[in-house]
């Protein structure tokens, strides 16, 4: 689940203890011999597992390389084949319809599930509910959603019909990114609720008996207080969703495989079939370069749009 | 008044609806596990088990004959989720341990001791955060392969074992909070730094260790791509590559939708079982995870 590790990272804060002004090398040197042991096996795991990697990640995309032989370089020819690779641009587009599809619904059903938790109960038991999706692994929600939203036996299209409707071919060209899209809103809505409603409740009451007092309806102090507030807790909680959609893998693995044809061969999926069916791992360390850049674009995007590091509380 | 009240009841209502959603694929797939494959098509609508049977458990967990197993829709071959169960049980667990205890050692180190170089190794640390596993993971299955693990534990352990970035900066963000003079005591009576680490810090972390033992014990038994590339050998596979393989299966012209079901509840059951006795603790840990 790579995925998660993403959308749970926090916020960076470097270094807060000071440190006092060196003076002898011993001083300067501080616990540096028992800091080194404390260190060290983290330490070798990141340069192991973290830093050489993404250093060789590098070097292989601009390489010809199908891992039985070694690589050999080859310049930038696997980014310049990227243009003209059809199945690349269907997977960007394939991967952004999924990704808008996923955020928007998630995102709707998550603040208004939040709102209600925030103001109706503060149960444990209804916390826990709503939790309780996202703790089970991508593949066994994958597998359940596929049963019920089967074309011919599936309870799904069972109360479908028995409303009076047409079968829906769930995971047929037209409907497969939309299915996935809502598979994972239905995994991930509690989990950014809960996420939503931690910031809901850094926010102090005294704002709303304010709002109450110069007789602001319950809609319009959501949308002028609590909105604008939660800023900084929605840009946080965008960004990690954003980066977390972009990398849907497992469901589909485990459902569509890549199909119909081409219809949910999103950007990862692509990348590891290029890897670990077509043994070209240079082209797919290229397209796993360019997915980087990409998300680290598109984050640093939404937080300049969203002024992510300032808070409208501060100063009032 | 009255319209405050009847706000409340449609946000209830709504409420029970967004739960409902959420609880009934659960219980779909309890009711599925119990039924027949080969009845399901004729009772497809109906909310209790079609044609009560423990043939799926029977047939998921190896029990069964090959005659039962076709007789119900399954496959002839046999299969074991008590092995992939094993199997997804020993590599979270280790990973849990290592990661967690030698994330914690970084964390002391990066919170408690002077040094030079700390915040920037440190930064270094946190800055692999926003790199997408993808990016990683290709280069570290070559290095794998490269070294001889696949298909072995230590190898659908490795990358995870001595830390991740997200452990180390959650358990320095604790480590930060504890009160420098109960240290500065142990300190003057001697105690060097291990002896600080092991008795003081330590147990005065317990909570949030715990916390993070569990978050990573969730995401670990959850993982599908890492040990899809490296694990797939029978004798190392864990439960969600087993119920990826167990799906791509369609015994008699459709999968064993019984089995199936069977099989997911069974990789599931020990995080439902983990979630309702340290749920409250689970719960609590999103806020500090995702905003702080």
């Amino acid at each position: 689940m790579t995925s998660d590790t993403v959308r749970a990272a926090p916020r960076a804060t470097p270094g807060t203890v000071p440190d006092p002004p060196p003076r002898s090398l011993r001083q300067r040197l501080g616990d540096l011999p028992v800091a080194i042991m404390f260190v060290l096996p983290a330490t070798i795991g990141f340069a192991v597992f973290y830093l050489w990697p993404a250093l060789r990640g590098a070097y292989l995309s601009l390489t010809k390389f199908n891992v039985l032989t070694p690589p050999t370089f080859i310049g930038l020819e696997n980014y310049e084949r990227l243009f003209g690779d059809r199945l690349f641009w269907n997977a960007l587009k394939v991967t952004a319809e999924y990704v808008v599809l996923n955020i928007v619904t998630q995102t709707v059903a998550a603040m208004l599930l939040a709102v209600l938790m925030y103001r109706l109960t503060k149960s444990m038991v209804v916390r826990g509910v709503v939790l309780l999706p996202y703790l089970v692994a991508n593949v066994v929600v994958a597998l359940v959603w596929y049963w019920m939203l089967d074309f011919q036996i599936g309870v799904v299209n069972n109360m479908i019909e028995w409303l009076g409707l047409d079968r829906v071919a769930f995971f047929g060209s037209d409907w497969a990114i939309p299915t996935i899209a809502g598979i994972n809103t239905w995994r991930h809505t509690g989990y950014t609720a809960l996420l939503i409603f931690a910031g809901l409740q850094m926010i102090p009451p005294s704002v709303y008996e304010a709002a109450s007092i110069d007789g602001a309806s319950e809609w319009k102090t959501f949308w002028r207080v609590t909105l604008p507030l939660l800023r900084p807790v929605m840009a946080l909680v965008m960004v990690l969703s954003v980066i977390g959609s972009f990398q849907v893998f497992d469901t589909i693995a485990v459902t569509t495989a890549g199909g119909p044809i081409n219809a949910t061969r999103v950007i990862y999926f692509y990348i590891y079939d290029m890897a670990f069916n077509r043994f070209n791992f240079g082209y797919a360390a290229a397209l796993s370069s360019v997915l980087f850049v990409l998300l680290a674009g598109i984050a640093y995007l939404q937080l300049r749009l969203s002024r992510a590091g300032e808070s409208d509380l501060r100063g009032s | 008044m009255g319209s405050i009240r009847w706000g409340r009841v449609a946000g209830w209502a709504v409420l029970v609806v967004v739960m409902l959603v959420t609880l009934f694929p659960f219980y779909w797939m309890l009711r599925t596990s119990f039924s027949n494959t080969r009845a399901l098509a004729g009772g497809a609508s109906d909310l209790l088990p079609v044609d009560f049977t423990l043939g799926a458990y029977r047939r998921v967990l190896g029990l069964s004959t090959t005659a039962e197993a076709i007789a119900e829709g399954g496959s002839s071959g046999t299969v074991s989720f008590w092995l992939y169960l094993r199997n997804s049980i020993v590599v979270s667990t280790v990973t849990t341990l290592g990661q967690v205890f030698f994330s914690s050692m970084a964390a002391y180190a990066f919170s408690r001791l002077r040094w030079p170089g700390r915040n920037a190794l440190f930064t270094v640390f946190v800055t692999a955060l926003m790199v997408p596993p993808i990016f990683t993971t290709l280069p570290n299955f070559v290095l794998v392969k490269d070294l001889g693990l696949l298909n072995t534990y230590l190898g659908i352990v490795l990358p995870h074992l001595l830390m991740t970035p997200f452990a180390v900066f959650f358990l320095r963000q604790f480590f930060l909070g504890i009160n420098a003079s109960v240290e500065e005591a142990a300190r003057i009576d001697g105690a060097g730094h291990v002896r600080t680490f092991f008795r003081i810090v330590l147990p005065m972390s317990k909570g949030p260790i715990a916390t993070l033992a569990i978050l990573t014990y969730i995401t670990s038994w959850n993982d599908y791509f890492w040990p899809l590339l490296v694990g797939k050998a029978e004798n190392v596979r864990v439960l969600t590559v087993a119920l990826g393989i167990f799906r791509s299966q369609t015994p008699q012209g459709s999968p064993d939708w019984a089995g199936l079901m069977a099989a997911t509840l069974f990789a599931a059951l020990p995080i439902m079982v983990l979630f309702a006795v340290l749920g409250r603790r689970v719960i609590d840990s999103i806020g500090y995870t995702g905003v702080k």
